[in-house]
């Protein structure tokens, strides 16, 4: 079946002119691999060093300010060139087109611009970082980030603007792709979920990242230009500029985790050798997802002087937005029941969001309530129930993806123990790290202290040896990924018995996909009693 | 102080109600990821790859489950909102007879005014079993006053007034920190609540030295800023009499009406432009930048002080 | 946007086609949310403010902004023409009708100019000589989103101009011939940039001027 001498994406042509001009999808989702890879590092050593710091409860590094700029940096590093670009740039950009049998994207050249301008942004934010950094937090609370803070705002901000652009394009092709590219057959309830998460992932990015746009433009003028917009020297109003991130900020977050849940539901199935339960239910619950995540930002301002009547409702809307996530979490379960069971690493990354995202979840509606939040909002509880979304869930369903197509992509196979061993490591290194955060919260901590009351050590320093464990399992996959390309056994077209278009290709695919556009005949994941049946009818 | 605190001290009756709402959640939370858990486990080691467990597909009915999970989701989930909304209106609700306490946060520090002149910095003595009401201001940055112990917590913007009100029940000393990012110290911008039994609390405000009322020293400040040259009567300018005023309604030029509350008094102070009362000129200067937050809380507590006595402090 | 090479992902001209058309409505999508916000800003301060924001609003020049929404209009008027005259398999007719459609987006643009200017003498522009001490703070904030927003528009309008003028130059040139997607696109692309001014002018201009 598979013939060393044809060619593959990869090995069609070698020169770096024709990487960095690539308008091949599979290229392009490599060379985004690349950037949030480095990204991730940085973020990550911020990261660390925050977690040395917080050993003690006086300062341990330096400065106040040294960590004002850390957690500054993380956040703005992880949240805008890590997690946000991370799955839809990668598997989307790589498997999206194979799952629909399209050849690319509609627009690959706009692909490339995208990846342009995304690593132009990240390293405008790197050069603010260089230079010095900046303290606002990356949420650039106002009237301090306009007209108090010292740093290199206007810098970072503009790197952030920049990238902005790139999520807006991204988006902006995932959905012209899918509407109008589908092979023959395949009708929008022959999708597989990974295909309408990314779907939903891209109306929010496409509508709600312009209004970050405008957002950070106004904070530019205002800090560029000496003018108070949302300053109350002139009678501006700083809630504003708060209404206005979070309109975005909020769905933002929703941007990081539905690839996640995406990636879940291809990765369930498989390794159940079933079909997903309720594929209707979990399809809409994505939609649901992208369209109540848009009405519910005003729970992060429960507390910074919004009208009774705007919490209240969006209290409630808050609470209605996390029944779809619920839905989903059980219909996963429910694939599993009755199936044949496979704890290759794919499935160990899914159990753990599972666990991890559900934990997330409910803590997200103890935030919910009013009266609570009032209590933990600004307390590393919501550190501890955003990260264990965002780590444990988002980061998470990322490494599950990253091993499941791994042999897709690079046409190996690395060691499975290995990645078990790394996937548990990384579990329980997340749990220590970040379980104590809760109780953290509730006792009082505040975020983003460098020093605080020494009756909190304790907490800390569990946490932060949890980190150490953490960084050891995600810093694994480095080592067994490298060994795979260099010496790992090649990959069949379909190692796992999966169904989906892009496992009847080679692995590596051949740059244009598939020899043949491929003709659906019926919905994905469907399974004879543990055996798979293929998506398209002209495959063997 | 035990090597592994679980919980912050408990000092009202409205922290426990907190306490009640958060540990409930937790057991909901709790039964949930619990049953999560256990199927999880449960179908990895009977339904894994090799076992001979019976697989004959008896769940083709989806919908149902679907939709009785979905309901029974929905219908919990509106509950907690309700529950949680219920307690948090309480905080919206402060009593007529409140202690108040004017507070005022600039980088790093809280500055605590009480209405008789007794000043703090970072630091704050209560009186337990009494409504305190306090009245918020910030310098600079947005900052939030955070007291874990009695489970409240309010941002303070600078351009306007938040109030925030409490009833400390529980004698002691609690932690108070600063809980919105302000800059360079922001850690540091804490200290402590004192709660003390009202004898002691009344020793403490004589052990502080004599000093004039708040509602005193705002009446000379009244006079410096020269606002009782068209204020009072006999001034040359045409300007409402504020006897009497504060608490109770007043005609606004384009037809609405107010209450005259601490918000009312100091926007009308910095911005005297964009609420006019009606049947008046509107050549009341601005004294924007010219008035500390300190001297407006020393103001507003004169206009309070002169307003109608049977409203009582409110 | 070329009409007759066929990209290798698409299998007939009509998907090229089609899916260009839905690209250009999901940007159009995205600017409605960039302009919105920056709208939905104005509004709040609007609201908040009251009359206070409408005397500010009486500075603007309503004699030259209505000028300019006149010539706005009739551009996109030119341009559907351009976009019609093509279709109908003419060469000479699309290139005038996008000439006039790009000469009355230039008209607009001097006219604007000429606002700025004329705000600039009478002390109108934040951050560069605004007359706090006689207008107040408000109306600051007032001119710093009549500002942006007309500027903002501006940067629309002229990035629409030069695409007005490479279609002319293409098709006159005989470089691009019927049947595709691209004069079409580009006409949305100048009637979106119009519908935004239609909004702006009202919300700007015309605030509190019932009499």
């Amino acid at each position: 079946m598979h013939a060393p001498r044809e060619q593959t994406y990869l090995s069609a042509t070698v020169d770096i002119r024709s990487w960095l001009l690539t308008t091949d999808h599979k290229r392009i989702a490599l060379l985004y691999f690349a950037g949030i890879t480095f990204f991730f590092f940085i973020g990550g050593i911020a990261a660390t060093l925050i977690r040395f710091e917080l050993i003690t409860p006086g300062p341990t590094l330096g400065s106040p300010d040294f960590y004002n700029r850390l957690f500054t940096m993380h956040g703005i590093i992880m949240v805008w060139f890590f997690l946000i670009p991370s799955i839809p740039t990668t598997m989307g950009n790589f498997i999206l087109p194979m799952m629909i049998g399209a050849r690319d994207l509609a627009f690959p050249r706009l692909n490339l611009a995208s990846w342009y301008l995304y690593m132009s942004g990240g390293l405008i934010t790197i050069a603010a970082l260089l230079l010095g950094g900046l303290d606002t937090g990356w949420t650039f609370y106002e009237p301090y980030s306009t007209f108090y803070a010292t740093g290199y705002v206007i810098l970072a901000v503009f790197g952030i603007f920049v990238a902005g652009f790139s999520s807006i394009l991204t988006g902006l092709n995932f959905i012209v792709t899918v509407h109008k590219l589908r092979a023959p057959g395949m009708t929008w309830y022959r999708l597989p979920v990974f295909v309408w998460s990314t779907y939903a992932t891209s109306i929010i990015l496409v509508l709600a990242t312009p209004v970050l746009a405008m957002t950070l433009l106004m904070l530019l003028a205002e800090r560029v230009l000496h003018v108070g917009i949302f300053s109350p020297q002139l009678g501006g109003d700083p809630i504003l500029f708060q209404h206005m991130f979070w309109f975005y900020s909020h769905p933002a977050v929703y941007i990081m985790i539905l690839p996640s849940m995406g990636v879940i539901s291809e990765v369930v199935p498989v390794f159940s050798s079933k079909p997903l339960f309720g594929y209707y239910f979990v399809v809409w619950c994505s939609i649901a997802i992208a369209a109540i995540g848009f009405l519910v930002w005003g729970h992060h301002m429960f507390v910074a002087g919004q009208s009774l009547y705007a919490s209240l409702a969006f209290s409630f809307l808050s609470y209605l937005v996390a029944v779809p996530s619920a839905i989903k979490v059980f219909n996963w379960i429910a694939t599993m029941h009755e199936g044949w069971i496979r704890f290759d690493a794919p499935m160990l990354y899914a159990f753990g969001f599972i666990g991890l995202f559900t934990i997330g979840g409910l803590t997200g509606l103890m935030l919910a309530a009013l009266a609570v939040d009032v209590h933990v909002t600004d307390t590393y509880f919501v550190v501890a129930h955003f990260h264990y979304i965002m780590v444990g869930g988002a980061v998470m369903g990322f490494f599950a993806g990253l091993h499941y197509w791994w042999p897709k992509i690079s046409g190996r196979l690395y060691p499975d123990y290995w990645a078990r061993f790394a996937a548990i490591l990384a579990f329980f290194g997340f749990n220590l790290t970040f379980f104590p955060q809760f109780i953290l919260g509730y006792l009082g901590m505040p975020r983003r202290y460098q020093s605080y009351p020494p009756e909190f050590q304790i907490w800390h320093v569990l946490s932060s040896a949890g980190a150490s464990i953490l960084a050891v399992g995600y810093a694994l996959p480095i080592f067994y990924f490298a060994w795979s390309i260099l010496r790992g056994p090649r990959a069949s077209a379909n190692p796992w018995g999966a169904t989906g278009l892009e496992w009847t290709t080679r692995s590596p695919p051949p740059p244009e996909n598939f020899a043949k556009t491929p003709t659906v005949v019926r919905p994905p994941y469907q399974y004879d009693r543990g055996k798979p049946c293929m998506q398209a009818g002209d495959v063997r | 102080m035990p090597a592994f605190p679980w919980w912050p001290p408990t000092a009202s009756a409205y922290a426990s109600q907190i306490n009640f709402l958060f540990v409930s959640l937790l057991v909901i939370a709790g039964l949930t990821i619990g049953l999560v858990f256990y199927l999880l486990l449960f179908f990895a080691n009977k339904y894994r790859h090799g076992s001979n467990a019976d697989r004959s597909g008896t769940t083709k009915k989806t919908w149902r489950f679907e939709v009785s999970w979905t309901v029974a989701t929905l219908l919990i989930f509106v509950g907690l909102a309700g529950w949680g909304a219920d307690i948090y209106l309480k905080l919206y609700n402060p009593p007529a007879d409140a202690l108040q306490i004017f507070i005022v946060g600039k980088q790093w520090m809280w500055k605590a005014q009480h209405p008789g002149g007794q000043r703090e910095i970072n630091a704050l003595h209560v009186p337990a079993g009494q409504d305190v009401r306090l009245v918020m201001a910030s310098q600079d940055v947005i900052h939030s006053f955070f007291i874990p112990a009695l489970r409240i917590k309010q941002d303070v913007v600078p351009g306007r007034y938040e109030t925030m009100w409490f009833r400390a029940d529980k004698v002691g000393r609690y932690h108070l920190f600063c809980a919105e990012y302000c800059g360079t110290d922001h850690a540091h911008m804490g200290g402590w609540i004192t709660v003390m039994n009202p004898r002691e609390y009344a020793d403490w405000l004589q052990a502080q030295g004599g000093q004039q009322t708040l509602a005193a020293q705002g009446e000379q400040l009244f006079r410096r800023y020269g606002c009782s040259g068209c204020h009072e009567p006999g001034g040359t300018v045409r300007a409402p009499n504020l006897h009497g005023v504060f608490g109770g309604p007043v005609p606004l030029s384009d037809g609405s009406v107010v209450i005259a509350d601490e918000r009312y008094v100091r926007d009308s102070i910095l911005d005297p432009k964009a609420q006019v009362a009606a049947g008046y000129a509107p050549v009341m200067p601005t004294f924007e930048g010219q008035v500390s937050e300190d001297d407006l809380a020393k103001l507003v507590a004169y206009i309070e002080f002169i307003g109608p006595t049977t409203s009582g402090g409110r | 946007m070329s009409d007759r090479a066929l990209g290798f992902q698409y299998g007939t001209l009509a998907q090229q086609r089609e899916t260009a058309t839905l690209g250009m409505w999901a940007f159009l999508a995205t600017e409605v949310l960039f302009f919105g916000a920056l709208i939905a800003a104005y509004l709040n301060y609007r609201i908040w403010f009251g009359q206070e924001f409408i005397a500010a609003a009486s500075l603007t020049k309503v004699v030259l902004g209505t000028a300019n929404t006149a010539v706005l209009l009739t551009s996109s008027a030119c341009m559907a023409m351009a976009v019609t005259t093509f279709d109908a398999g003419s060469k000479r007719a699309p290139v005038l009708w996008l000439s006039a459609t790009g000469l009355l987006g230039l008209v607009f643009i001097v006219i604007k100019a000429t606002e700025w200017w004329l705000e600039y003498q009478e002390h109108l522009v934040p951050a560069l000589n605004f007359d706090l001490a006689r207008h107040g703070g408000v109306a600051e904030i007032f001119f710093v989103f009549y500002f942006c927003a007309t500027g903002l528009h501006a940067l629309h309008l002229l990035i629409g101009i030069s695409l007005v003028t490479w279609l002319a130059v293409r098709i006159g040139s005989g470089r691009l011939q019927p049947g595709g997607s691209t004069t079409r696109l580009i006409g949305l692309y100048w009637h979106f940039v119009d519908i935004v001014w239609i909004f702006l002018f009202p919300l700007i201009y015309l605030a509190g001027r019932n009499a």
